[in-house]
């Protein structure tokens, strides 16, 4: 889009590859109409790091520590995500309370990551105080998760064929303290979000996609469930030990009775699952069977069996952001595997951007991008360039005029 | 997407009722999964590249599929592409995930796109095209995605021959970065 002719009503709008709405660098080119986007363009590649690369040429133990720094928030669920796909193409077996840890671990950090992403929407449209609210209470969240994984964020746990550690009954009395708080203060947030004048004018309406182009585009996660696609690996295909729980596609019209596909439905979607992870971690503690919680403790002899495998597997899981994907192949003579491919739920939900942004105002590109909840880590994974362009609106002018449209409204 | 939905089974039988002996392979692995013993259902085919357009076509009239990803293989003589894709999401428990294997030959390395039936197939198909060097044929964008702009020409990262990464890192005058 950036080789078309400009003509004199429209100019180019670069912005990036510092971020608009995360901290993180992509590019984004805009063709504007004044105020209006008439067309838009995503450029990646910013902080790819060559982590599958890096991968084929470690064994399938160290992957796990690689897979969990793909992404911050998502640390659990790609190391998961790729411990599924191994013991898929091994045959590798896990024990049943495992299974249930594993789904603990999983919710656990969704709730923190849709709070994080709460957060940050509202300092998007210039809300700091809500900002600041979300993530106190996010903080309990990550409390919990140091005291049951012994990090807050990079949690270490996940290893072949079950977990690293056990969730025992004196810890109990703890995450039942957390998620009561949690449960308590959910009334709040959510009238804040969702009952505030200020939330709905900037978010009602704005940064539609519609039903046909979430399923044409493949987008996945949360953007795809606000667009009225019900689509959640944990319900389609159950894993871990989501089979066992009783559970339902969260979209907006639970709520609300309808389906618009905009920020307001993304931001519905998002708290319906924050207290459908609570209601799924409450259920998964009290049905918990007793156990082992990995089949084979002794790696070398792991390492053995999957050298010996020829095979490939597919792990499919559910990331706070949507589906992650992770493919390996064993050729039998390595322990590392032949291929190792990493699917992001942000790669997926890129195109989707652009349906979303055209037609909207410049003030709406930070709200609007965050409403996917995109994650570039995750997505890129090499070096940098820098192109030096010209007339870069930065994160803080961005952010301002973001901050100044709130006001406008508010007036 | 007007007909009933088949099973793993009639599904297979589906694609071999059409497209006879070029479908090379053809397994259903059924794993369990938790206390109740969950079933997750993949499917894994392999397609002769003559087919590959059709098949995609084929698919697309039964229903409108997830287009999850495509990963590569490099083998010595040929690339493996495998095109994941999951259908009937959105019937509780039921989804089954689709792997369709299509081999490219080294000397020719290349294959049809298939943005015109699956548009969000774009970034994956631009992935490919400059990870693995496969020329995907009438793809719409067909600019770098993730490499930046002044990466060598002709050297692909997931490559695990001479076209690799290798002379990259051993010896840069080479590629003539």
């Amino acid at each position: 889009m950036s080789t078309k002719a400009t003509t004199k009503t429209t100019y180019q709008l670069p912005i990036g590859p510092i971020h608009p709405a995360l901290k993180e660098p992509v590019m984004f080119e805009f063709e504007m109409d004044g105020e209006r986007i008439i067309e838009a363009d995503v450029k990646l590649g910013h902080v790819h790091r060559a982590i599958e690369w890096t991968g084929m040429r470690r064994n399938s133990i160290q992957i796990i520590y690689l897979a969990e720094r793909i992404c911050g928030i998502c640390s659990f669920v790609h190391p998961f995500a790729f411990c599924r796909a191994v013991e898929s193409a091994c045959d590798i077996e896990v024990p049943e309370r495992a299974h249930y840890l594993r789904t603990i671990h999983g919710e656990l950090e969704r709730i923190c990551s849709h709070m994080l992403w709460a957060g940050v929407a509202a300092h998007e449209i210039g809300f700091d105080s809500v900002l600041f609210l979300t993530w106190e209470m996010r903080e309990k969240v990550l409390d919990l998760t140091e005291y049951l994984t012994g990090n807050r964020v990079t949690k270490g746990i996940m290893t072949l064929g079950g977990i690293r550690r056990d969730i025992t009954p004196d810890q109990i009395p703890k995450i039942k303290e957390t998620l009561n708080y949690l449960k308590d203060n959910f009334e709040k947030l959510r009238h804040v979000y969702l009952d505030d004048k200020t939330f709905k004018m900037r978010s009602q309406g704005v940064g539609i996609l519609t039903k046909e182009d979430a399923l044409k585009l493949c987008a996945v996660g949360p953007t795809t469930r606000a667009s009225g696609i019900k689509k959640d690996v944990r319900v389609d295909q159950p894993y871990a030990a989501y089979g066992d729980i009783d559970m339902k596609h969260m979209t907006p019209d639970l709520l609300t009775g309808e389906v618009n596909g905009d920020v307001y439905d993304r931001i519905i979607v998002r708290l319906l699952e924050v207290k459908q992870s609570i209601e799924i971690m409450e259920e998964a503690l009290d049905k918990m069977p007793s156990g082992d919680i990995v089949s084979e403790p002794k790696i070398p002899k792991l390492l053995a069996h999957i050298k010996k495998t020829v095979g490939e597997g597919v792990g499919r899981d559910e990331a706070p952001r949507g589906e992650v994907i992770h493919y390996v192949k064993f050729d039998g003579e390595n322990e590392n595997p032949y291929t190792w491919k990493v699917r992001a739920s942000t790669y997926n939900n890129i195109l989707a951007w652009i349906p979303m942004l055209k037609g909207e105002q410049i003030a709406d590109i930070p709200i609007v991008a965050a409403s996917t909840d995109p994650c570039m880590s995750c997505t890129n994974r090499v070096t940098i360039i820098d192109k030096n362009k010209k007339y870069i609106l930065d994160k803080e002018q961005l952010h301002r005029l973001s901050v100044q449209k709130t006001r406008r409204l508010m007036r | 997407m007007s007909k009933e939905n088949l099973d793993p089974k009639g599904l297979v039988k589906y694609f071999k009722d059409e497209f006879k002996t070029k479908i090379k392979k053809a397994e259903i692995t059924v794993k369990p999964s938790g206390s109740n013993k969950r079933e997750m259902t993949h499917i894994w085919m392999k397609i002769d590249k003559s087919i590959f357009k059709p098949f995609i076509k084929h698919l697309c009239e039964y229903q409108f599929p997830h287009m999850a990803v495509v990963s590569g293989n490099d083998y010595p003589k040929e690339i493996e592409l495998v095109y994941h894709f999951s259908l009937d999401f959105g019937k509780e428990r039921k989804e089954i995930s689709l792997n369709v294997a299509v081999d490219v030959p080294k000397s020719k390395p290349e294959i049809e796109t298939i943005c015109d039936y699956i548009p969000g197939a774009l970034i994956t198909e631009r992935e490919k095209q400059e990870m693995l060097g496969v020329k995907i044929i009438g793809i719409p964008d067909s600019r770098r995605l993730f490499l930046p702009d002044d990466f060598p020409e002709g050297v692909y990262p997931w490559r695990k021959n001479e076209k690799g990464m290798e002379k990259l890192i051993r010896n840069l005058h080479e590629v003539k970065k």
